[in-house]
């Protein structure tokens, strides 16, 4: 019986020639990912148990995302801490503000990231990095003191759900609207403790940043990981950073899953999440009422890359944002942000009457840099619209791709962006 | 312990404790804090060792521990949900936190009930209600982390 490519990753990694879903493993860990609110705690347990050592610096890499440039005293101090732990602990791969981003579009971008790798990082949205065939998963700050202690972590191997994509998506329908149609099926806790593997035609089709985006929102709907095959197009984007060895890692013919689905691509709409869950998504010919827009929020680790600005300026090129609607563009990373000043992006958008943001999670966790008020509306291209996510609890968030948030953002409500993107 | 009942399901880590306070990490700066847009008097009715019992997919969304920092701050002594998401019962397991995975009992009891968890048996008892709820017992190495009160006072031992 063969394995899946999450099996065999973590196979190699606890010293076995095969695991099997439920088994109990303690797996080395390649890379531990840290970041500033969750990387605080594990800092002070680490002193509090008198572990005084990190167990190896070059595989450890540091940025500060939520809540910089710093919003507050309490962040400037959470920030202060983990540089001051990271020149102490010899951690060269710090990014501070200067080279900052957030850290799931930073993590491959500055090739950190390859296939076979187990990755782990206190932040849910880990498991973005899957999109490279890596073993890559969230986890909280006591996990992540242990693994930087002992680059060693318990894990449950995960039962693996086969997401078969075929067909070519329409014009106008992106990666972000695929998978919040996969979360729409399978609901919220659909893939809980499992690793969700996606392949067929439609991912061989797709660049990294389109595969990073569906691999990124594994976690809504509970799953362990979310991982991707490598092949010929991510062996380019990782030669690109100058890394030339490829794990070449694929599941078995015979591997065993626990649930398969397929799913035809050419069929997708472009798709809105309606609060408060990202399972709550509706094809936008089925939305039938105005639903008016307070803000439109283009950015963070789900759709913040140079492909999703591409496409947002496409739409907003030579027009102007609605009036009564506020529109918020944050490029994920430093590199982004200069690759879209090079493009001209970063002109179109304000010239737009967009605001262009320096790089942060910050809204969308609901930190700063664009909170909203009790009452107000935000469509948003993040990956969680939860009660109170994006600011007040009596607020609402409605999840996007790119398109239908630059498209809404002309109107001031809810839109389909096709009619946008034609002659274009 | 009394319970307190939220029959919901996907109650996430946004609800348990709102990003705006992650610029605090002590239990009793969050405790203040937990539930608090789901429940706005939570904090006040909580007294040291009662539960929490809610619907499923419990502790969704977003990886920080501050949620079970928050409730144990509060004075919570377990959650009891038909399940867990799983960043968030890792969380609990590492920090020897009681997670127990009852289906169906958000449904069945009611609020403010008084109750008794038996680990070893793997049961939970409604003193008024007289009923028992029973639940799968913790693995063992579950157990032995809640014994030891955490991931990293074993770790600590192995180092």
């Amino acid at each position: 019986m063969g394995m899946t490519i999450t099996e065999k990753i973590l196979a190699a990694h606890c010293g076995k020639m095969r695991v099997e879903p439920g088994m109990l493993i303690n797996a080395g860990i390649d890379l531990v990912m840290c970041h500033d609110v969750t990387t605080t705690p594990a800092i002070d347990l680490l002193k509090e148990h008198g572990i005084n050592k990190v167990f190896d610096p070059d595989k450890i890499v540091v940025m500060p995302d939520h809540f910089i440039p710093n919003k507050d005293i309490k962040s400037a101090e959470m920030v202060r801490k983990i540089r001051l732990w990271a020149k102490d602990n010899n951690i060269n791969a710090f990014y501070d503000l200067g080279r900052h981003g957030v850290c799931h579009a930073l993590l491959p971008e500055q090739g950190h990231v390859k296939a076979g790798m187990t990755i782990v990082g206190a932040d849910s949205h880990t498991c973005t990095h899957g999109a490279f065939g890596a073993f890559s998963t969230g986890i909280g700050s006591t996990d992540l003191a242990a693994a930087l202690a002992t680059g060693e972590l318990w894990f449950k191997v995960p039962a693996s759900l086969l997401f078969k994509l075929e067909g070519e998506l329409p014009s106008g329908v992106y990666a972000k609207d695929l998978i919040l149609d996969i979360i729409r099926r399978i609901g919220v806790d659909g893939a809980l403790y499992r690793a969700m593997e996606f392949s067929g035609s439609a991912v061989d089709g797709m660049d990294m940043e389109s595969r990073m985006t569906i691999c990124n929102m594994a976690i809504e709907a509970g799953a362990k990981s979310g991982i991707m095959a490598p092949d010929a197009v991510s062996a380019a984007y990782l030669k690109e950073r100058g890394i030339e060895e490829q794990a070449d890692i694929q599941s078995d013919a015979d591997a065993v899953y626990e649930q398969r689905f397929d799913i035809d691509v050419a069929a997708l709409e472009p798709m809105v999440a309606f609060p408060d869950l990202p399972s709550n998504g509706r094809r936008i010919s089925d939305i039938r009422e105005k639903i008016p827009l307070d803000q439109v929020y283009i950015g963070s680790c789900t759709n913040g890359r140079i492909s999703d600005l591409r496409i947002a300026a496409k739409i907003l090129k030579g027009q102007r944002v609605a009036n009564g609607t506020r529109c918020i563009v944050v490029p994920a990373s430093t590199e982004i942000w200069k690759q879209a000043n090079r493009e001209g992006l970063l002109d179109i958008f304000a010239e737009a009457g967009a605001a262009v943001s320096t790089p942060t999670c910050g809204a969308c966790l609901g930190g700063h840099m664009g909170i909203l008020a009790a009452g107000e509306r935000c469509i948003s291209t993040t990956n969680r619209n939860f009660t109170g996510r994006m600011g007040s609890p009596d607020s609402e968030v409605y999840l996007a791709s790119p398109a239908t948030a630059a498209a809404s953002a002309l109107r001031g409500y809810i839109c389909d962006p096709r009619p946008f993107l034609e002659d274009k | 312990m009394k319970a307190h009942v939220y029959p919901r399901n996907d109650i996430n880590t946004d609800e348990i404790i709102p990003a705006r306070y992650l610029n605090m990490d002590r239990e009793e700066d969050l405790a203040a804090h937990a539930m608090e847009d789901i429940d706005r008097e939570f904090y006040k009715k909580v007294r040291e060792g009662d539960v929490i019992i809610a619907g499923e997919n419990f502790g969704c969304g977003s990886s920080r521990e501050h949620a079970v920092w928050a409730l144990r701050g509060a004075g919570i002594r377990a959650v009891i949900a038909g399940s867990f998401a799983r960043i968030f019962y890792r969380n609990c397991i590492n920090n020897g936190f009681l997670a127990i995975e009852c289906p169906g009992i958000s449904e069945q009891i009611a609020d403010a009930s008084e109750v008794l968890i038996d680990l070893e048996k793997g049961e939970i008892r409604d003193l008024a209600g007289k009923r028992t709820y029973r639940f799968e017992p913790f693995p063992a190495f579950a157990l032995e982390m809640i014994r030891k009160g955490g991931l990293l006072n074993i770790i600590t031992k192995k180092i």
